[in-house]
């Protein structure tokens, strides 16, 4: 039987009931050019959510709620040896400015903000609220 | 079965449905589905009924999906998928070598216009034959891909464009069908409900990770807040499904065989049900005086509806 990776390189390798990945080199998990996460809905937003390394405590309830897959995951391992995932950005092609992880960000001053699409993120972050001026 | 354990862990893994679809700002839809499709760790085959999950993640030449993904109609996402299953587990039985060290496991997604309406009859064949797959109805009440028309799905009261509000209307007349006791009496060997709120995210995980992996049809009807047809912000998505579960308007809950059934989530404070219609603009018009006693139905079916649950759960039938 052919491999998944000779099987798309034409329709007529495709074998009846192979389970086929979206991607172009399956091997390397390299997404085509037609996959939409190499698509760009930033042009949809009028504000962007902004993230503040500083505050956040990896609860990971942005990245759970985010319908647009936007948050950018660093696999770590805490001090008890487990592994656990540390939130190091946003993928602004793919954000849509809904400001659902704002609304569930529950640090007492948000790690998730929502600013102007023109306002520069490091301006956003010496903006940030403090704690007597929230 | 894939553990879930907790969210740090879970958020490891990489994702199977990924964004630059085009649903709107905060919708629910792919939030569930990101829960149901990273609660597995083996190859998946999806098949997806007409609607806007399948609309927004497969706009010509784009796909969304990091798994196996069939489309073909409205009405038949459960037909097309115990067909992929039957194909596959012919080919394995004819040879054995067949793909022997992959584990594959079929999923059908459906709007509630595609399960509670005209997919209905495709699902409950496919449950009766007995396949070994897992359905989700993406339950948003409304056919929202086509403008929002009424379906047997949306609750009494609601203004679409097919049960509008006005001066002689109050908007959707009959009652939200019982889609979950209904997959249940087929003697499904799993069904649950399941919501994509942020505090519920284990529940719907482990929920999806369960049915995946139970051998045979099982069922999650899963609530899809929708912004655009049921107006609201798009960032009280989670919010609006959460306040779903506290006012027992949709509760949390799972049957195994047809019969044992378990709550799996109890509000401390049941909420009043104006906590929840309040928030949506759909239901605007049913905080007019002449409209009161539909709120007072509203109350009087939900608190109906959780005794039974109660009893049944304590019954153990
Ligand atoms: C046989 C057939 N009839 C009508 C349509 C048009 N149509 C496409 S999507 C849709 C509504 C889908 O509603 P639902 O299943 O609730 O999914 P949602 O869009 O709400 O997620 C309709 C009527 C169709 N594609 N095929
Ligand atoms: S604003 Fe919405 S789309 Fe953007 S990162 Fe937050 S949850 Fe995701
Ligand atoms: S919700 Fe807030 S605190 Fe939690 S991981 Fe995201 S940014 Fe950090
Ligand atoms: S209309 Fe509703 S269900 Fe459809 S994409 Fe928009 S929010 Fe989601
Ligand atoms: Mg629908």
């Amino acid at each position: 039987m052919a491999t998944p990776k000779e099987m798309l390189t034409t329709w007529d390798k495709v074998q009846f009931g192979a389970v086929l990945p979206a991607f172009e080199d399956p091997e390397h998990k390299k997404r085509s050019k037609f996959h939409s996460y190499n698509y760009s809905v930033a042009d949809w937003r009028v504000e962007k959510p902004v993230f503040n390394r500083e505050l956040c405590i990896d609860c990971d309830f942005c990245w759970v709620s985010c319908p647009d897959s936007c948050f950018i995951v660093e696999e770590v391992v805490n001090k008890r040896g487990k592994k656990q995932a540390k939130i190091v950005g946003i993928n602004y092609n793919l954000c849509k400015g809904c400001a659902v992880c704002v609304e569930v960000c529950p640090t007492p001053i948000k790690s998730l903000l929502m600013f102007p699409e023109y306002v520069d993120n490091d301006e956003a972050l010496k903006q940030w609220p403090t704690k007597d001026n929230k | 079965m894939k553990k879930i354990t907790n969210l740090k862990e879970f958020a490891c893994t990489p994702d199977r449905f990924q964004g630059g679809h085009r649903l709107c700002p905060g919708c629910a839809h792919s939030m569930i589905v990101r829960e149901v499709v990273n609660a597995t760790d083996d190859d998946l085959v999806i098949s997806t009924a007409t609607g806007c999950l399948e609309v927004c993640s497969a706009i010509y030449p784009y796909t969304s999906w990091d798994v196996s993904w069939i489309h073909v109609g409205f009405e038949n996402a459960a037909a097309a998928i115990s067909g992929a299953e039957a194909m596959y587990k012919a080919l394995s039985r004819k040879d054995k070598l067949y793909n022997e060290d992959r584990r594959v496991k079929f999923v059908a997604f459906g709007g509630d216009g595609g399960t509670y309406d005209i997919g209905f009859q495709s699902l409950s064949g496919a449950v009766e034959r007995g396949h070994d797959f897992l359905y989700v109805c993406l339950d948003n009440e409304n056919y929202a891909n086509t403008g929002g028309q009424r379906s047997s799905a949306t609750p009494i009261g609601a203004h679409t464009s097919t049960s509008p509000r006005g001066r002689v209307s109050y908007g959707e007349k009959q009652k939200k069908k019982d889609i979950t006791m209904i997959m249940a009496a087929h003697g499904a060997p799993y069904v649950a409900t399941a919501v994509p709120s942020t505090k519920h995210w284990k529940d719907l995980a482990t929920k999806a990770a369960k049915a995946i992996s139970t051998v045979g049809p099982t069922f999650i009807n899963a609530l899809s807040p929708c912004t655009t047809e049921w107006k609201f912000k798009p960032e009280e998505t989670t919010e609006i499904a959460d306040l779903a579960v506290e006012t027992c308007v949709f509760p949390l809950y799972e049957i195994e065989d047809g019969r044992k059934l378990r709550i799996t989530y109890r509000p401390k404070d049941k909420l009043p049900v104006e906590e929840y219609l309040s928030k949506q603009g759909r239901f605007s018009h049913l905080f007019k005086p002449e409209n009161k006693w539909i709120i007072e139905e509203w109350q009087k079916q939900v608190d109906d509806y959780w005794d039974y649950l109660q009893r049944r759960e304590e019954a153990g039938v």
